[in-house]
């Protein structure tokens, strides 16, 4: 994100440096959340516009709340995916927001590289906010910050991610961002919820849970997508439940240290056990509060004055 | 009264040989003369250019009727004459499906005073809807001979045993021209929610695949169908390198299977799809690199026998959209020649028969289409100066729309003149008609 960024489109478009600088932004950031009036000045007098063509009530929230705490206006272009499709084009739509006068564009779309196509369209910065089955990538950030705020260096680090990898635009996201962060990544699934021809991915891939549990840093547990059911990816939940869930047992063997993190919403009982999802090393809550502090760095990097500024701007906030 | 003209300086390349030749057409149709220093009311030059006898393309989609803001028959059509086509097979897939002899009768119509020959395949179920058989006597007695639900394949195994061995019997209908059944080889099954190749590529920008395997195994399947029934099958638009290979084998073994491969099949890969531009989402989708070397080596050895557009515009607006969201298809027909002589690596006599003489046979149009070039013969001609480069851009086309993938490639082969039954309708590369 030094440099030309204008967009927020894929993490894989971020390097290790650039990672680092955000996350440490995102750390002045999470300090303006902790103080009596949690707001600073940074991006007054700019608009922002959420385009979600999916729901997504927490992620919406989260950036409006990080787009509230930095001064910004904020207008809301919700789009259901039924509208879209009886007639306007993405181009159209885009186009229309633009003409309203907009700094910046946060995207949600079902489909994979709509931000992308966005981006070709309009001069605002574009963020995404997630895109079908890519990419999610402040989803990756607010992960790396959390992590990092627990294990420090994330080299070296083993990182589980667990279930549904195929469908899941977290999943492609964290490989991207733990393995540029120097992490070994191991994808556990069965093969009907893994990606085809993933052997160039740089991750460690396999079926059994319990033969890695005992080595994991993090194990990061994926939503199963109740509604793909139908399409009958595992033959029950429960069968899901009892091979890739993370049980008491499993969580017994993970080490003292170990993170257990999960994008939400948890179907607690599927991938992980209602009792786990609240021992202590459960970190749900803290990665949804350092959401608010990673999406306000990301909007202030590409909507503020750039990140040479921000330590004077935060001073004098 | 009919009036001359003279095609001097050229090369004529047919069937039957290569040698150097003018050639005298007269307006009503026919080929008066082939030879040297002959009369002629006018003459259009062909020097350093190939005379031969004009394209024919098996697959186009003219969206006309139903579609015609993407495109019509006369606009389909002049993009063909400017692309070096005398002979089109439009695809029956618009709106209503072209399912009855009234239908077939519509889009011969409006193809009619047109720069291009437009014929049209009817399709093998009602509504393409792949369960009732559509009244193919019917069809064929209104001249049609081929028949497709192209744009899906026909699922049930034993409606398409049916419609095989039904088209069969018909062609005591068409003076005893062959009828045949051209299938989209996709198992929907396999395929559905799918918008691009299932592979590496697919699954690191996370758009939704469809594997190779979903076309191959109808290929194999009518394969089966072909052996079972003695029937002929066609198989459209083939992409993978096991296609080919099984067709090959087929073909061996004596079936009566012929194949056609895109010229973006064995152009363009899985990999320009990681720009998100739908103008690169096509169905089937483009493949791999190794499924780009098969195709060609299928079409160097005659396992395909035809080279085919599968032109399909779709305006801006409908391509304006996410991968997801934007329909299959990209326009083919004006770039068809030059890509196929710049990628394929074959001697110009080479890619004239895949562009030809053998679609022509296929579809049942020769020698009107494809036939030798000898005094006599139809008046259907194709200039082309194999040697002539150009840049591809969407800016000056025919078609109504502009979803070409080529865009800035330079390619090697430009056609010139286009006559359609002794008539020039594309002269020094501008469209008469």
């Amino acid at each position: 994100m030094t440099g030309p960024v204008r967009h927020l489109l894929s993490i894989a478009d971020l390097d290790r440096d650039s990672i680092e600088q955000i996350l440490d932004l995102t750390e002045s950031f999470a300090e303006v959340g902790e103080r009596n009036i949690p707001k600073v000045p940074a991006l007054r007098g700019k608009t922002i516009a959420w385009l979600f063509y999916e729901d997504s009530t927490r992620t919406r929230l989260s950036f409006e709340t990080a787009a509230k705490r930095l001064s910004a206006d904020t207008m809301n272009f919700s789009v259901s995916t039924s509208s879209v499709k009886k007639g306007e084009s993405l181009r159209d739509t885009v186009s229309t927001i633009e003409a309203m006068g907009v700094d910046g564009v946060v995207v949600r779309h079902s489909a994979a590289g709509a931000p992308n196509r966005i981006a070709e369209w309009v001069d605002a910065a574009v963020v995404n906010a997630g895109d079908g089955w890519n990419q999610h990538p402040t989803q990756s950030l607010l992960d790396l910050y959390t992590a990092r705020s627990h294990l420090g260096d994330l080299d070296g680090r083993h990182m589980l991610i667990v279930g549904d990898i195929k469908h899941s635009r977290v999943a492609r996201s964290n490989v991207s961002a733990f393995t540029e962060m120097g992490a070994d990544v191991t994808l556990v699934a069965p093969r009907t919820l893994l990606p085809a021809d993933i052997d160039h991915w740089p991750v460690e891939v396999t079926h059994d849970l319990d033969s890695v549990i005992e080595s994991a840093d993090i194990c990061y547990l994926l939503r199963m997508q109740l509604e793909r059911q139908e399409l009958a990816y595992v033959p029950t939940l429960r069968e899901f439940h009892t091979e890739w869930g993370l049980d008491p047992r499993r969580a017994d063997l993970l080490p003292e240290h170990a993170l257990i993190m999960h994008p939400g919403p948890m179907n607690r009982g599927v991938e992980i056990d209602g009792s786990v999802a609240d021992r202590p090393n459960a970190l749900m809550t803290q990665q949804v509060a350092n959401g608010v502090a990673v999406r306000m760095a990301v909007l202030y990097l590409l909507l503020g004055s750039g990140l040479d500024l921000v330590d004077e701007r935060l001073a004098a906030a | 009264m009919s009036t001359t003209l003279a095609i001097r300086g050229g090369i004529v390349v047919d069937s039957t040989g290569t040698r150097r030749a003018d050639v005298v057409v007269d307006s009503r149709g026919s080929i008066v003369a082939v030879g040297a220093e002959m009369e002629a009311d006018e003459s259009l030059d062909a020097s350093g250019c190939v005379v031969s006898p004009g394209l024919v393309d098996l697959h186009v989609h003219l969206r006309q009727p139903g579609h015609e803001e993407a495109e019509t028959v006369e606009t389909g059509a002049r993009g063909a004459a400017l692309g070096g086509f005398t002979a089109i097979l439009a695809m029956p897939n618009t709106t209503p499906t072209v399912d009855t002899a009234a239908m077939v009768n519509e889009v011969i119509g409006l193809g009619r005073g047109t720069a291009c020959d437009v014929h049209t395949a009817g399709a093998i179920t009602v509504g393409r809807d792949g369960e009732t058989l559509s009244p193919m006597a019917e069809m064929v007695r209104a001249g049609v001979r081929v028949f497709t639900d192209d744009g899906t394949g026909v699922q049930d195994v034993r409606l398409m045993r049916t419609a095989l061995e039904y088209a069969d019997s018909l062609s005591y209908l068409s003076g005893g021209r062959p009828i045949v059944l051209a299938q989209h080889c996709e198992v929907s099954a396999l395929s559905k929610g799918g918008h691009m190749h299932e592979g590496r590529w697919s699954s690191s920008l996370g758009i939704p695949g469809q594997p190779a395997e979903a076309e191959e195994l109808m290929v194999m399947r009518d394969i089966a169908l072909a052996r079972l029934t003695g029937a002929r099958i066609h198989f459209q638009h083939l992409s993978t390198a096991r296609s080919v290979a099984m067709v090959r084998s087929a073909k061996q073994a004596g079936l009566l299977v012929t194949a056609e491969a895109t010229t973006h099949h064995f152009t363009l890969t899985d990999e320009t799809c990681a720009s998100y531009d739908p103008v690169f989402k096509v169905h089937p989708p483009l493949r791999t690199d190794e499924d780009i070397v098969a195709v060609k080596q299928g079409l160097a050895d005659g396992t395909i026998d035809a080279v085919a557009t599968d032109h399909a515009p779709h305006t801006s607006e409908d391509k304006e959209r996410t991968f997801a969201d934007a329909p299959s298809g990209m326009l083919g027909l004006e770039t068809a020649f030059a890509l196929a002589n710049t990628e394929l690596d074959l001697p110009i006599e080479e890619v004239l028969a895949l562009m030809s003489w053998r679609p022509a046979a296929i579809a049942g149009l020769d020698p009107v289409h494809g036939g030798p070039i000898v005094a006599g013969g139809a008046a259907n001609l194709a200039v082309i100066d194999p040697g002539a480069t150009w840049t591809i851009s969407a800016d000056h086309m025919a078609s109504r729309s502009t979803n070409t993938p080529y865009v800035g490639r330079v390619v090697r082969g430009k056609v010139r003149h286009t006559i359609l039954r002794g008539l020039p309708v594309v002269v020094d590369g501008e469209a008469r008609m």
